[in-house]
């Protein structure tokens, strides 16, 4: 086998140095080599999720996810971890809206051991019905602990408001009473029907060649076939808000309470996402937070933090903006934020700001890839929406071909200062 | 990892570490002053924490809001952290921006200006990034067992300071501090990443070598004394989750028992992740208090940490109780698990795989040169980077009876605080968390 050596530094993953592969069953197979370091890392993700929940069991996506390491049929619980914990190891499994991913860690020597078990938990999993109980206690004591966050909290309740009458508005690790309703033979039957080798990619960076990790790779999942593997069901239309809708969810005895505030934002694939994340980072992020950490932590001093996020991914996303706030300085932070998106759909930002935003995005680009895990992440997400392996090569042209008008015009078609969600979760103003 | 660096005084007193690592072409520079919350009296609690946000407010060159767009414009990334023993500042940026970092840090060691009206507005700030802490129910049982481990200490403060020092303390206080701590013999650089080593300490000394160095007052830290009756605690607050926290006397990071006692963690609570910075640890359901409470539906979660500090702190056991236990059943499962470490020797191949671990996370920490200088310099702060580079070998070493006598010498009912977070029921919050609530 051919030696490739690790790839220059300054030179951003491209086709050339990105190995990929798609095995006989569908699985697609990423991988590019560093031997900075003796780790290697996985990273990927299998083509199911929350979005095949039922109402009454939500959360059984990601109840399964949790369960595959909980037995296999070859391996109880704690052969599976004694043989990953020994050598410093880690592996994980955790459900989203539309698939579950996986990722993992080990020294270069044990890239075998951690594929094996890979295989094993998502292939053959047992959920051994004690093991099943105990994670549902635990499951059960993490929404219980949910239900006292109030940063949490707010998010689920902008959620609701946010994705009204869409799948989106469910949060993936269910409630309290869907967690109780999922039963040992769902799981099972989930598994049975909703993994398979179809729609997985992984990814594997790391003190490895990559054609090597391929075959170790194609050993462990060579074989796999599941023909009953189901589609994930078409999302429905978001409709879209008409006027301001708010939710204040009291929890008392906090000191403090979190605002989630925002609006539907672009998906991954849309057209209109640089100029939208360009435009997120002017408004919530670049510097001290941003234009809004300016007005409300550095000129108000009412919060220690308060920034905006563009979260987007297959369907609709959310463009928000998140504060923690003492109780009694609530409606102001929200006004004061309100102003800041009217401005931000009213004038242009200016020449230096946007400057400023894309000169960030290109010199952090290097320091994003610089770990196996962000390497990893970073090629996973060329795959996952479709943007090309020479995406980071043609990066910089991208992020510098976003004009002031166009972050204008996209901003006007996703943020509106009057028709905005608006969640808290806190105590009551004393 | 190869992990040799140059360390240079200047002649003003101010320590710098470098280590050119060519893997990317990036820069990690940090500032580290050797000022945290053991270095607050009563009445400025919180001074160092606050003094470090200051730090962001402005100097003559530099004026508010222009430091943080500065390095951001460059696509670096910045921070600042304080601790107990230390507050640190660093930029990883592209190499060849690098210089910004180095002339922002030089300027603010000596130019910040503490404007009445910016250190007005960070208070509230700060009370509200307090309160935010407030929220975390263990943020509330750690406060209270950390003041009741230490009665003479400073140690016993949180790092963000006392409620009310936040809102008596004035510019002055805070000035004072910074002008006091922060000189350049106070503290120490640590640049790690693709420069020529040459070149970056000759930009060095003409950036630092310039600033006067403070006049250093050697302050005598109380001694703590041993504690010689358990002590327990209760702290009530919103929710339905029980936690329990364990408190013993640690070992200072300098002190050889240090190392035993890191293998006895890893064994008991399973291993400590070293990364503060692109890290990731190793989960911990083969250690033996996972097994013997969490595999017996006594608790939910269990996890345990040593710090590194100049001064002996705190090894801690927290506990997330199971709904259907009680704190009394888990108490005796914890102590059924230490007396074993004190009666019965633990295996070669226990500590060899302590060993292993620790490999296995330095391997994965030497992926990232923001990781690499953080060593650098974190080490210096209770140690020498030699500390660090020693790690591995001085665990490599550890015998089985070393584990047992530190099981003996630090876990005794006697020298351990046991605080509980129980929830008080009828605060109970006024909505479910169902789909329509």
């Amino acid at each position: 086998m051919q030696t490739a050596p690790t790839p220059k530094s300054n030179t951003l993953p491209g086709p050339d140095d990105i190995t990929r592969v798609k095995l006989d069953n569908g699985i697609i197979v990423l991988a590019r080599p560093n031997f900075n370091s003796e780790s290697v890392v996985i990273s990927g993700f299998l083509a199911n999720g929350a979005l095949l929940d039922p109402d009454e069991k939500l959360g059984l996506a990601h109840f399964s996810a949790l369960g595959l390491m909980r037995g296999t049929t070859g391996r109880k619980f704690q052969q599976i971890y004694d043989a990953l914990e020994s050598v410093g190891a880690s592996l994980g499994f955790g459900a989203g809206q539309h698939t579950t991913s996986f990722s993992g860690r080990a020294l270069a020597e044990d890239l075998p051991l951690l594929l094996d078990l890979l295989s094993e938990t998502a292939r053959e999993p047992a959920f051994p019905p004690d093991q099943i109980e105990r994670l549902r206690d635990q499951l059960l004591t993490g929404l219980a602990i949910r239900a006292q966050d109030t940063g949490d909290m707010a998010s689920l309740a902008f959620d609701r408001l946010v994705f009204a009458g869409h799948p989106y508005s469910r949060p993936e690790d269910g409630y309290t009473e869907t967690i109780q309703a999922i039963r040992q033979e769902d799981l099972v039957e989930y598994h049975r029907q909703a993994y398979g080798p179809r729609g997985m990619v992984i990814v594997v960076v790391g003190a490895v060649q990559p054609l090597e990790a391929v075959a170790q790779v194609q050993r462990a999942f060579g074989a796999w076939r599941n023909p009953a593997q189901l589609d994930l069901p078409v999302l429905p239309q978001l409709n879209p808000m008409e006027r301001t809708i708010t939710d204040q969810l009291d929890i008392p005895g906090k000191s403090q309470a979190d605002l989630v505030m925002g609006v539907v934002g672009p998906s991954r694939r849309s057209p209109d996402f640089m100029a939208a994340s360009l435009g997120n980072n002017i408004l919530g992020q670049f510097g001290m937070m941003g234009r809004i950490g300016d007005v409300v932590r550095e000129q108000s001093g009412l919060a220690y933090y308060a920034y905006t996020s563009l979260n987007a991914g297959q369907g609709p996303g959310s463009w928000e903006v998140s504060a923690g706030v003492n109780p009694a300085n609530l409606q102001k932070t929200i006004d004061l934020i309100r102003m800041e998106i009217g401005r931000f759909v009213r004038e242009p930002v200016t020449e230096q700001e946007l400057a400023d935003s894309q000169a960030n995005f290109i010199g952090r680009l290097p320091l994003s890839l610089e770990s196996n895990n962000g390497m990893a992440n970073a090629i996973l997400n060329l795959e996952r929406f479709d943007l090309g392996l020479d995406y980071y090569r043609r990066y910089v042209g991208l992020v510098r071909s976003v004009t002031p008008e166009e972050v204008l015009e996209v901003a006007r078609r996703y943020l509106d200062p009057e028709r905005l969600a608006i969640a808290s979760a806190g105590p009551q103003s004393s | 990892m190869n992990n040799s660096i140059t360390k240079v005084q200047l002649s003003n007193g101010l320590t710098v570490l470098l280590k050119e690592i060519h893997t990317a072409p990036i820069v990690s520079h940090w500032i580290w002053y050797r000022v945290g919350s053991r270095n607050e009296q009563p009445g400025i609690t919180g001074a160092s924490h606050w003094v470090e946000h200051m730090q962001f407010k402005g100097t003559k060159q530099f004026p508010a809001g222009v430091l943080d767009k500065a390095i951001s414009r460059e696509g670096g990334t910045w921070n600042a952290f304080t601790y107990l023993d230390w507050t640190t500042f660093f930029e990883t940026m592209p190499a060849d921006k690098i210089d910004l970092a180095l002339r922002l840090e030089a300027d603010r060691m000596v130019g910040s200006q503490f404007n009445p009206n910016e250190v007005s507005s960070e208070r509230t700030v700060i009370i509200s990034e307090r309160e935010g802490n407030e929220n975390e129910p263990l943020f509330r049982l750690g406060e209270v067992v950390q003041a009741e481990a230490f009665s003479q200490h400073p140690y016993r403060h949180e790092i963000i300071g006392e409620m009310a020092d936040l809102r008596s303390m004035q510019r002055d206080d805070l000035y004072q501090h910074y002008r006091r701590h922060y000189v350049p013999n106070n503290a120490v650089q640590a640049i790690a990443g693709d420069f020529d080593k040459e070149a970056m300490l000759r930009r060095v000394r003409e950036l630092y070598e310039g600033l006067q160095p403070g006049n250093l007052i050697h302050t005598q830290m109380p001694v703590e004394p041993l504690q010689d009756k358990e002590k327990r605690l209760v702290v009530n607050g919103p929710g339905e989750t029980t936690y329990l926290q364990f408190a013993y006397r640690a070992p200072a990071a300098s002190a050889e028992d240090f190392f035993p006692f890191t293998v006895l963690d890893s064994l008991l609570t399973g291993p400590t992740g070293l990364n503060m910075f692109g890290g990731g640890g190793v989960s911990n359901k083969t250690s033996r208090l996972y097994r013997a409470l969490v595999e017996r539906e006594l608790a939910i979660s269990v996890s345990g940490g040593l710090q590194a500090t100049i001064d002996p702190f705190l090894y801690d056991i927290t506990i997330t109780v199971h709904p259907r236990s009680s704190t009394d059943e888990v108490i005796s499962a914890v102590d059924r698990e230490i007396e074993k470490l004190q009666t019965e020797k633990v295996t070669e191949d226990e500590v060899k795989r302590a060993t292993k671990q620790a490999r296995a996370m330095f391997a994965y920490g030497s992926e990232n040169i923001t990781n690499q200088a953080f060593w650098m310099g974190y080490s210096e702060m209770f140690a020498t980077y030699d500390w660090f580079v020693r790690y591995i070998e001085q665990l490599a070493r550890v015998r089985p009876e070393d584990v047992q006598r530190i099981a003996q010498n630090y876990l005794k009912p006697i020298s351990r605080i046991i605080g509980t977070y129980l929830p008080d029921k009828s605060t109970e919050a006024s909505h479910a968390d169902g789909p329509n609530a």
